[in-house]
């Protein structure tokens, strides 16, 4: 097997560009921000001058101003965006959105760059503010990490016996229900319909184990998917089936394959790595929505590290997750691994600069390689999905209905995902590639690639988002 | 595996081995017993350990697949890039579609940034900028729906919109909307590619491949044309003497002579309002003598007929009687439609044809002001102007537009007169912009601003300076007048656009809020200080956007 080594984008990559503090966003940075549609479409409209005034920036990375609004006096909106727990608004305004299409205005009015926000120094009511929420943060940062909830830890381990033996029950029940299954026929499946399995869903919640519930769910919609479904249905049982094995006989398991079981069963863990000084750059950010939850997942690339890093915020139904990164800028921060073998995700923890463009790029590898990440990382992982890659130096191609991403060096190619060839982003990739290579950040995996950012090829240019 | 995925370089022993799991998995194992399982109560867990195997191997053993065939790349776009503000603004732009969910109805103080989208296409065109490729989606989408954005649009989004055009059937209009479907034209020397794309292309090939050329060479379009004319559908006939409009010659005079008999009465129709377009043609010559017997300088009935003094002239007309085959070979329609007296349609038709150049001659020297003060007997007067109107319009003369517009602050000017507001819109584009303008802005200022909104929107933009004060005058006295200011949304969403920026600090002075007065409607002065207040962020906007593209 020949190595897989990392190309370098850019070679003797430097960090000048981060020295250069209150460097503005870009609009589709800002407009990342937005909760939903409709703050997006709101906030673009307050992006002009007409209703601000009074508007400024510091070089902290501080953004104010007052909105004039359908009231008598203005909102003061106020973003603090070099907290080190991300952008941070304040808001007079009654709307429950956040952040605020003030927010968003104020934002993007400050991208646009056009002078309508000088330096200046801010105002008494946005200073009040600022100093307050420093005060706080740095109060949290002296009482250290070590802020454990409950003090009893006989308790928490009671807690934990409990759980544990509720979820072995619930994987208990879940193997004699694919059991069942198998031994009557998948082709039951197709008739037995959504309840079945939405029935045994709660069940699993029941059981404390979130992650065999979402499995469970997913097994439900496969029938209804197209043709090879019974190829699907069964991968996705024995899978199932294999994590329920794993849970049973947890014990005799490798320390970090044990913990891996755990996070996909659903048993919360915490960010126990050591903390890892890096630059990070901000390879992708995109939401996953169900009825109850919306999921938002960062990629992360340390320039020195090397590493990657997946970062999950959650939002209630219908409300953006707090944490927002803009793609293709980069900060310096700590970042915490969770426990388990394979499992790439991280905690974010202090923030040391504010986001601020760069010229790092991910290191590229060809498509070749790629595929043989995705299947390293199933050794670790074996309920991997897809596996984060950088593919260099690649241009994307139609195929039947459907299209490829290949190689421009070679006669190899990956196809997409089906839900990336539906996906709007992949005109956008179409169209920056013009028909020559690309640099292309996706998830790689057994469903085909996902794109999620693209780079032009050569010369310095801004990184798309495709998601 | 369906083929799109990537290959599984499995045996064909493991390939037949994952099939009898699936098998065995579909029927059930009650029914059928995997390969090397017993039979049993541990049946179906034999079964899912072995595929839980299965697999993550046949995963783990992704590979790529084999290319398929590369695009082709798309054509190199010479134009500089656009400076990085531009660049964000036109995201802006962009971002805010209609039809994105969300906004309210109300207009609000913000700008609508989607009107400013025509502007800045202009604007960044007009410097040579080449459109960033990622943006080429949303801007295809854009215009995909508005089809008065396509031009600017297309021609900003350059070679690579057509290149994904033909990769995307929802944008197939870009390939429509550019000559040749975005393949190169031949060139001027290509005479075979020419001859062949024109015999065996698309009709709408023909038609752009037509237009290129007779963009380039208008000889060399008609007689291209007149290879295959004896040929053509009548359908397509029509259109493609429709495209000699354009660069119309009076070389071009034969062949719409013999097009005059041509079997077909739309085609004949068409030759003859072009023929009557070239004012030195035969067709003008004899449609000026048809018109000129019917219209007569009298001066003995003088006194009885227009109750002037003696000796004034009067415009005496006699309709034609019938309507005879030379007439009708001319293009003249001898069925009126309904409602309508025979004798005076021919007569609008025979004037309409008819150069303009021919009446002062017949009128004893006049000029066209002259001509157009002269009283009309019998109420002809209507019907006679009018058709003067429609041929200023058709044979673009700016003398007689101006004579039959009269001065911008009589009375009849606001009134329904004898020439409609959209006749006078018309006869305002034969003009040059700044008389446009200045017209314009002398209507504004005696009429207000009920009946301006269409003359505006033939105005140039910038509009002058003097139009720009008119309109802003105007709606300060509406405001003054204290009626709401959406009964005047038109006319301020057309202030937004084509005022010239450099106006927003003369409008500073009505941001706020005014005083009610008496008799004005409630609340109105909160709302038109709000409207004043999008114009004034609107027309900033556009300072800021065309300062951005001259960096």
């Amino acid at each position: 097997m020949d190595r897989c080594e990392d190309r370098l984008s850019v070679p003797g990559s430097t960090f000048d560009v981060m020295t250069q503090q209150g460097v503005r966003w870009t609009a589709d940075q800002v407009l990342a921000l937005a909760p939903d549609v409709s703050s997006r479409k709101a906030g673009s409209k307050l992006g002009a001058s007409g209703p601000w005034s009074e508007a400024g920036s510091s070089d902290e990375g501080t953004v104010w101003g007052l909105c004039k609004g359908s009231g008598s006096k203005p909102y003061q909106t106020v973003v603090d965006i070099a907290d080190a727990t991300g952008p941070a608004y304040k808001c007079s305004c009654p709307s429950r959105k956040f952040p605020c299409k003030h927010a968003l205005g104020l934002l993007l009015l400050w991208a646009g760059g056009d002078g309508a926000v000088p330096r200046g120094e801010a105002p008494g009511w946005a200073e009040e503010w600022l100093t307050g929420r420093r005060k706080r943060a740095e109060e949290k940062r002296a009482a250290g990490p070590a802020g454990s909830p409950s003090g009893d830890p006989e308790a928490a381990r009671r807690r934990a016996e409990r759980r544990a033996e509720r979820i072995t029950a619930g994987a208990t029940e879940l193997e004699q229900r694919l059991a069942d299954l198998l031994r009557g026929g998948l082709a039951t499946a197709e008739q037995a319909g959504y309840g079945l399995w939405e029935e045994t869903a709660a069940r699993m919640v029941d059981a404390q184990a979130p992650g065999l519930a979402a499995r469970v769910r997913e097994l439900g919609a496969i029938p209804a998917s197209g043709p090879g479904w019974p190829v699907r249905l069964l991968e996705e049982c024995a899978l199932l089936h294999l994590l329920d094995r794993g849970w049973l006989r947890r014990d005799e398991l490798p320390d970090g394959l044990a913990a891996t079981v755990r996070s996909r069963i659903g048993v919360p863990g915490s960010a126990e790595g050591p903390p890892v000084r890096d630059h990070w750059l901000v390879l992708a950010q995109y939401e996953t929505a169900d009825a109850r939850l919306t999921t938002r997942r960062i990629w992360l690339h340390g320039a020195e590290s090397g590493r990657t890093a997946l970062l999950l915020s959650y939002g209630a139904a219908g409300r953006a997750p707090e944490l927002a990164l803009p793609v293709g800028l980069a900060f310096e921060a700590e970042v915490s691994a969770y426990p388990g073998a394979g499992q790439l995700r991280a905690a974010l923890g202090e923030r040391f600069t504010p986001p601020a463009p760069t010229e790092v790029r991910p290191p590229g590898t060809t498509t070749t390689c790629a595929a043989e990440r995705y299947g390293e990382a199933l050794r670790a992982d074996p309920w991997l999905d897809s596996f984060p890659v950088t593919l260099d130096r690649v241009m994307p191609v139609p195929v039947g209905g459907s299209w490829q991403l290949a190689d421009a060096d070679t006669d190899l190619a990956l196809p997409l995902a089906p839900s990336a060839v539906a996906h709007p982003g992949l005109w956008r990739l179409v169209a920056l590639s013009g028909g020559g290579p690309v640099t292309v950040f996706g998830e790689c995996g057994h469903r085909g690639f996902t794109p999620l950012t693209a780079w032009p090829e050569g010369v310095v240019g801004q990184a798309v988002p495709l998601c | 595996m369906n083929g799109s995925r990537a290959v599984t370089p499995m045996g064909s022993a493991a390939a037949s081995a994952w099939e009898e799991l699936v098998t065995a998995a579909l029927l059930g194992t009650e029914r059928r017993t995997p390969p090397g399982c017993p039979p049993g109560r541990q049946a179906p867990v034999t079964l899912l350990d072995a595929a839980a195997v299965e697999t993550v191997r046949r995963r783990a053993g992704l590979r790529p697949a084999p290319a398929a065939a590369r695009l082709e790349p798309a054509a190199a776009d010479p134009r500089p890039p656009l400076p990085p503000a531009a660049a964000r603004r036109l995201a802006l732009l962009l971002a805010d579609r209609p039809g994105t969910p969300g906004g309210s109805g109300r207009r609000g103080t913000a700008p609508d940034l989607m009107e400013l989208l025509p502007q800045w296409l202009a604007a960044a065109n007009a410097h040579g900028f080449a459109a960033p490729p990622q943006v080429l989606p949303a801007l295809l989408d854009a215009a995909r729906g508005r089809t008065d954005l396509r031009p600017a649009a297309l021609a900003f989004a350059g070679p690579r919109a057509l290149w994904l055009a033909r990769l995307n059937p929802d944008w197939r209009f870009a390939l429509r909307s550019t000559p040749g479907g975005g393949a190169a034209l031949p060139g001027a020397e290509e005479t075979e590619r020419i001859q062949q794309l024109w015999q065996e292309g698309l009709f709408a090939e023909r038609v752009s491949l037509l237009a290129a050329i007779r963009a380039r060479e208008p000889a060399a379009a008609r007689e291209l044309l007149e290879t295959t004319w004896a040929t053509e559908r009548a359908e397509d006939r029509l259109m493609f003497l429709d495209s000699l409009r354009m660069g119309l010659r009076a070389e071009d005079e034969p062949f719409l002579e013999r097009a005059l008999a041509d079997r077909s009465r739309n085609v004949r129709a068409t030759a003859a309002e072009l023929l009557s377009a070239l004012p030195d043609s035969a067709l003008a010559a004899r449609m000026a003598v048809r018109a000129g017997a019917c219209v007569a300088l009298d001066h003995a009935n003088s006194a009885e007929a227009g109750g002037g003094t003696r000796g004034e002239a009067v415009l005496v007309v006699e309709a034609p009687h019938e309507c005879d085959a030379g007439m009708e070979r001319d293009g003249v329609v001898a069925k009126a439609p309904a409602g309508r007296g025979e004798r005076s349609w021919w007569l609008g038709q025979l004037v309409e044809a008819a150069p303009l150049g021919s009446w002062s001659g017949r009128l004893g020297g006049r000029t066209p002001e002259k001509i157009v003060a002269l009283p009309v007997a019998d109420d002809w007067q209507g019907e006679l102007h009018a058709a003067w109107c429609r041929a200023a319009v058709r044979q673009r003369n700016a003398d007689w537009s101006r004579a039959l517009l009269g001065a911008p602050s009589t009375p009849e000017a606001g009134g329904p007169g004898a020439v409609s507001l959209a006749e006078r819109a018309k006869l305002l584009a034969t003009l040059d912009s700044a008389e446009r303008a200045a017209w314009v802005a002398g209507f504004i200022a005696t009429h207000g601003l009920s009946e301006a909104f269409q003359l505006l929107g033939v105005c140039a933009v910038p509009w002058a300076p003097p139009l720009g004060r008119a309109v802003v005058d105007a709606l300060n006295i509406a405001r003054d007048a204290g009626s709401y200011p959406w009964s005047f949304s038109g006319v301020m969403g057309l202030a937004e656009r084509c005022l010239d920026p450099s106006e927003a600090d003369r409008l500073d002075g009505l941001l706020a809020i005014p005083d009610e007065g008496e008799d004005a409607s409630p609340g109105a002065g909160s709302y038109w200080a709000e409207a004043f207040q999008r114009l004034v962020g609107t027309l900033r906007l556009r300072a800021a956007m065309a300062e951005e593209l001259r960096n």
